[in-house]
């Protein structure tokens, strides 16, 4: 089932528009009148008013593009910019998890190895996806894949896609934590070039836990959070509904997190967001990839090492004497 | 305080949890203790073993060999990157935490001896933020792990924490990295790393260092998880079992080393220190008095 093309709250103008389109159109079937022109002019109003409403987005509006149920999942981009990936299953130990999944592909030839949080498209999918919420199988699969990829020297590309890591009994039994945790420590310590991409959300540690990687790239429209807008509003504001001002304070949203330096390059999406042209965002994406991959393989290991220890170890604000310092 | 209710029901992270004024009542007996008794005994109720959480200079006091310990990094502390503002400005709350807590940041670290064996440490405390962890809390941890790696020592690292500080935004994400990365660094140079969990450590803690111990011990009661019990209630509908996420919850299913009480704490790390560092038993140092 397609979802309606208009379905945020600020895309009102939009569905407003888009229904005098589809008037137009029933009435110059019925009637039989050439309406070529009217509607030429809604079609031209209903681009300029997107992308008007487009570069103008809120921090919290951003958020909700990001979980936009047409927005497209790393599955999307990994058929448009990667060649004959082939699925690697389970931990091993457990379980196949379905919302982080990977395997090897291949990008301008090369043979990589991609890690990938999914979400469902479908009810029925979303639910074997588990709505993108990894379990600690997931995040050791994503570690056993990334360490046959060191073995075998292929760089490694994650998609980072989720709310977080699944909170249940079960994942708290066979301890997320850890799973997360080791994760971030030997993703470190990889010997081999590694690249992120924030293509929708960026929930807090459970994106993390396949995230500490060379370079980090991300979607305009994506977010990348300690905690979502809403959790954080609920606790310091005592009022969940107050997520608007909490996607504004946290300073989630692509442009704030440049600035920051915890992301390494913004991907432009194309005019009404990514899931408005996939084949476009992804074409983007690929020339990122490609140009970041270069100047990794461009490093020998242990500079590649130092580097990535380096880029981590500075990230957060302190002060120290007096001085601020990072 | 009143003693006339009781003061603690269930294991809850919660800032009442630590006692104030003469008297407190024991969550396990019931009884009323003399906070002083509680205080002398290391905050663990001496009939019932009840650990109450142990704020990081106290702990310090009693962990080291006598006039051993030394602080580092005591002028690191938080800033305010994002200009953060909810119902007050953080640099405020930053001030009253200090005042609350009469501490510069949710860590104090710095090297000292256990039995002659010198470690590095960094201890948390619940009482500053809730033991929160930002950018200046993951920069003295992190840089305690740095200094066992320049000294060639090991490192313990005491948690308490409700987890990351929302305030630093992303930047508070990010000191889960910057600490586990440098935990990586302390593996490789087959230093060991002893990660002792307290009431309560939850979230981004847990989810870094915390787990990443060779040896992971907790103390006797402490609630240790990732998500809180109500995030998991709200998400999954689940009704959580009794002693969920607690020590004794962790030890049945694997999940830590052992559950060893405060008051043996001192020499348990001994034994771990020795048979991982020092590795001979004829080695071990001469026991100096705390």
């Amino acid at each position: 089932m397609e979802s309606p093309a208009y379905v945020l709250e600020f895309e009102k103008p939009l569905r407003e528009l888009a229904k005098q389109l589809d008037e137009l159109r029933q009435r110059s079937i019925e009637t039989n009148v050439d309406l070529h022109d009217e509607i030429g002019a809604i079609e031209k109003k209903i681009e300029t008013t997107r992308r008007e409403i487009y570069s103008n987005l809120s921090p919290w509006q951003k958020v909700q593009v990001a979980r936009h149920p047409r927005r497209p999942y790393a599955l999307d981009y990994v058929k448009l910019i990667c060649e004959d990936f082939s699925e690697l299953h389970g931990d091993r130990q457990y379980r196949d998890d379905q919302a982080l999944i990977g395997g090897t592909a291949f990008f301008d030839d090369e043979a990589v190895m991609v890690i990938a949080q999914q979400k469902g498209r479908d009810p029925k999918e979303r639910i074997l996806r588990n709505f993108g919420m990894p379990q600690p199988e997931g995040y050791r699969k994503a570690l056993r894949l990334m360490r046959l990829a060191e073995k075998f020297g292929l760089p490694v590309l994650t998609f980072v896609d989720t709310p977080g890591a699944f909170p249940g009994i079960e994942s708290e039994a066979r301890h997320v934590s850890e799973a997360i945790a080791v994760n971030l420590r030997e993703m470190a310590m990889l010997r081999t070039p590694t690249i992120s991409v924030v293509v929708g959300e960026g929930g807090s540690g459970g994106a993390l836990g396949i995230g500490v990687t060379d370079r980090v790239l991300i979607f305009e429209n994506s977010y990348y959070s300690v905690i979502s807008p809403e959790g954080c509003a609920a606790i310091l504001w005592k009022d969940g509904a107050k997520a608007p001002l909490a996607a504004d304070a946290l300073k989630l949203s692509a442009d704030h997190l440049e600035k920051l330096g915890v992301v390494d390059e913004v991907i432009a999406e194309p005019p009404g967001g990514a899931h408005n042209d996939p084949a476009q965002a992804a074409a983007a994406l690929k020339y990122a990839l490609h140009k970041h991959l270069n100047d990794l393989r461009a490093l020998n290991t242990p500079k590649l090492l130092d580097t990535r220890y380096d880029r981590y170890r500075h990230l957060g604000v302190y002060e120290e004497s007096g001085a601020v310092r990072s | 305080m009143h003693f006339d209710k009781p003061t603690y029901t269930v294991r809850k992270a919660k800032k009442k949890d630590i006692p104030k004024g003469v008297y407190t009542k024991d969550p396990v007996s019931g009884e009323i203790v003399f906070n002083k008794e509680v205080e002398d005994n290391l905050m663990v109720v001496p009939k019932s073993g009840h650990h109450f959480p142990i704020g990081a200079r106290a702990r310090i006091a009693r962990l080291f060999d006598a006039g051993t310990f030394a602080e580092a990094d005591a002028g690191v502390k938080s800033s305010d990157p994002l200009k953060f503002v909810d119902s007050q400005a953080y640099p405020e709350r930053i001030k009253r935490y200090e005042k609350d807590s009469g501490l510069p940041e949710a860590v104090i670290s710095g090297t000292g001896k256990i039995h002659g064996i010198e470690v590095s440490v960094a201890v948390m405390d619940f009482k500053f933020c809730g033991g929160a962890m930002g950018a200046a809390a993951g920069e003295k941890i992190t840089r305690a792990i740095e200094a066992a790696l320049t000294k060639k020592i090991p490192c313990i690292i005491f948690s308490a924490s409700g987890g990351a500080r929302m305030q630093e935004g992303i930047y508070s994400l990010m000191q889960m990295a910057k600490t586990s990365a440098a935990l990586g660094r302390l593996a490789e140079a087959r230093l060991p790393f002893i990660s002792v969990l307290t009431h309560p450590t939850m979230g981004g803690v847990t989810a870094s260092f915390a787990t990443l111990g060779d040896v992971i011990i907790a103390e006797p009661g402490a609630l240790v998880g990732f998500a809180g019990a109500r995030v998991i209630k709200d998400t999954t509908k689940q009704t959580l079992p009794a002693g969920f996420q607690t020590a004794e919850f962790l030890l049945k299913h694997g999940l830590i080393d052992q559950i060893v009480s405060r008051l043996e704490l001192r020499d348990r790390l001994r034994d771990v220190l020795l048979a991982l560092h020092v590795k001979k038993k004829s080695a071990a140092p001469v026991a100096a008095k705390t």
